[in-house]
């Protein structure tokens, strides 16, 4: 009885509420983080798509396009950069694997610190490691005057070493241990558990770790700028330069290719990440 | 047991080789020389030096203001953000807002300095008609940087925690607002911290964000804004660094260092208390 009197109070409260004040509802919060993402970064990338397809009056061009295709220079940049980047890649995962498994296992390193050390250099200003690497170098005889290449790639790796080592880590982390149990009991030797067991399960953390590193290193402008003294150009000093040369259209067309290439990463990791999802949702069932 | 040590080794030299360029740099803050390598004598002089460097002490300053200032920024509007994106009713509009996230991350950071400097640019001389580049649009620039990752850090908070929760909340009397406040939030404060963290971080690092988006203003006065990044690749274009900066970059290590001490006492401790009264309950 009591409780019946007490929902009916309650039903006529709701009544006399809604109209008077404004409804709170959960979704609204997100309204300043919409405004904000479509405001700075969907609009510049409109507007930067809109720059790459018009000329310097403003009319719409396909100048920027044929620049860019007719271009040896830009062509090269573009070449170099890939190549660069993937070279720094491949050697960040070639000396993070091991250490990422290191690390992780219980069996090798139970110091659980040790991490913590590897990505701490990364709170010390970025400019700042960069010049550091650069005199250190330079002490070395690896100057960007001698060197312009090597000097750039050890910038590189330098940078890009501890975002290959973290996914890694994660990965190694939670790999399925009853399952490595499981082919060492049904016979298999540690090189087949290794690469049989392992090395599949680790695939989604070599994924993120290339990411974090290919596009990165692709576009990046001060480690190249800084280590090879000027002498190696990659494709983030291209449309830099460009751009302070007022060549709006022609960076603009250039910082749309590097957008293609992030949307076709973008379509890796998706595809990566669903993958994940399913195991997180079949581990918890 | 050959392949413990083979891995220890493995680790302990890889980490020196990580921290070779700063302990060289660490080592030459104790003198005067110009350039890294020759060695004139210990002394400390390069400390005080540091302190009276009115252009570092000014870029630390707008260095750190940003820093805070783009934070805090970034991590309420991407938390809220998340929030509400969690709890939108048709999925796609959620997809289509995980996507525009996604677009913030990977997007390189030229292409997002360089957006933006052209979308102010055309804001300045279209809408604004004066130049409007300054600290607002620097903090802007920064913000666009550490959202998307506040966002990634609180979303997996949202979704490992039980929904029936809020409604719980909501069912003992509370308003929906009290119930987010003191019911989820509290759940996602370490998603939040990691967010702001990471925000702080991508802003103190940042150059190429700052180069196309900042003008005058802050600590600077007149003069375009300087920051450690700016002011440091300014440096290193001419020459080695600056022997004032070796100092900075000592202190800077320093502490990075008792942070990271610190934290791994605060949780080893931690740890410990947790052990010991899961000890007592046994016991009991």
């Amino acid at each position: 009885m009591k409780s019946k009197s007490e929902q009916v109070a309650k039903l006529e409260r709701k009544k006399n509420k809604k109209p008077s004040a404004i409804h709170f509802r959960r979704r609204d919060l997100c309204i300043p983080y919409a405004l904000f993402m479509i405001l700075f970064i969907i609009v510049p990338i409109v507007i930067i798509i809109c720059y790459a397809f018009s000329d310097g009056n403003g009319n719409f061009s396909f100048n920027a396009l044929v620049n860019f295709f007719t271009s040896k220079s830009k062509w090269n940049t573009l070449l170099v950069s890939l190549f660069i980047a993937l070279q720094t890649t491949i050697i960040c995962i070639l000396i993070g694997y091991p250490l990422a498994y290191f690390l992780a296992n219980k069996k090798f390193n139970k110091n659980a610190v040790l991490i913590t050390l590897f990505i701490a250099p990364m709170w010390i200003n970025f400019v700042l490691r960069t010049g550091a690497t650069r005199d250190l170098l330079t002490w070395m005889g690896i100057n960007g005057g001698n060197y312009p290449y090597l000097a750039t790639l050890i910038g590189m790796v330098y940078n890009y070493l501890p975002f290959v080592i973290l996914p890694l880590y994660t990965t190694f982390l939670h790999l399925d241990q009853s399952q490595l149990e499981a082919a060492a009991d049904l016979g298999a030797n540690p090189w087949q558990v290794f690469t049989r067991s392992i090395i599949p399960q680790s695939i989604p953390g070599v994924i993120s770790a290339f990411l974090m590193t290919f596009m990165p290193s692709m576009s990046s402008y001060v480690i190249s700028d800084t280590l090879s003294e000027g002498k190696i150009t990659l494709f983030g000093n291209y449309i830099y330069l460009d751009f302070t040369n007022n060549a709006w259209n022609d960076g603009s067309f250039m910082a749309l290719i590097m957008l293609i290439l992030v949307g076709l990463s973008m379509l890796i990791t998706r595809g990566g990440s669903n993958q994940e999802d399913e195991r997180g949702g079949s581990g918890l069932w | 047991m050959v392949k413990k040590i083979f891995a220890q080794c493995y680790i302990w030299l890889i980490l020196l080789l990580l921290y070779l360029p700063i302990l060289l740099i660490i080592a030459w803050s104790f003198t005067s020389a110009t350039n890294v390598g020759e060695w004139t004598g210990f002394t400390f002089e390069l400390y005080p030096a540091l302190f009276q460097d009115k252009e570092i002490m000014t870029a630390l300053g707008n260095t750190v203001i940003i820093a805070l200032l783009s934070g805090v920024i970034s991590t309420l509007l991407g938390t809220t953000g998340a929030i509400g994106v969690y709890y939108m009713r048709h999925k796609r509009a959620r997809k289509t807002f995980d996507m525009i996230n996604q677009i913030g991350i990977v997007n390189a950071e030229i292409v997002i300095a360089l957006s933006l400097c052209v979308m102010f640019v055309f804001l300045g001389t279209y809408i604004f008609r004066t130049n409007i580049f300054g600290f607002w649009t620097l903090l802007i620039g920064h913000c666009v940087l550490g959202v998307p990752f506040v966002y990634t850090s609180v979303q997996p908070r949202l979704k490992q925690m039980d929904p029936s929760l809020y409604e719980a909340a909501i069912d003992l009397g509370a308003k929906p607002r009290q119930a987010l406040t003191r019911v989820v939030v509290p759940e996602l404060v370490p998603g939040i911290l990691s967010g702001f963290l990471l925000a702080v971080t991508l802003s103190l690092d940042d150059f190429i964000v700052t180069t196309f988006t900042r003008g005058s203003g802050l600590l600077s006065g007149a003069n375009s804004i300087e920051t450690l990044s700016t002011l440091v690749q300014a440096k290193i274009k001419k020459g080695p660094i600056p022997t004032e900066m070796r100092a900075l970059t000592t202190l800077i290590f320093v502490l990075v260092l008792a942070i990271v001490i610190g934290v791994t006492i605060y949780r080893s401790v931690k740890a410990k208390k947790k052990a010991k009264q899961l000890g007592l309950n046994r016991g009991a």
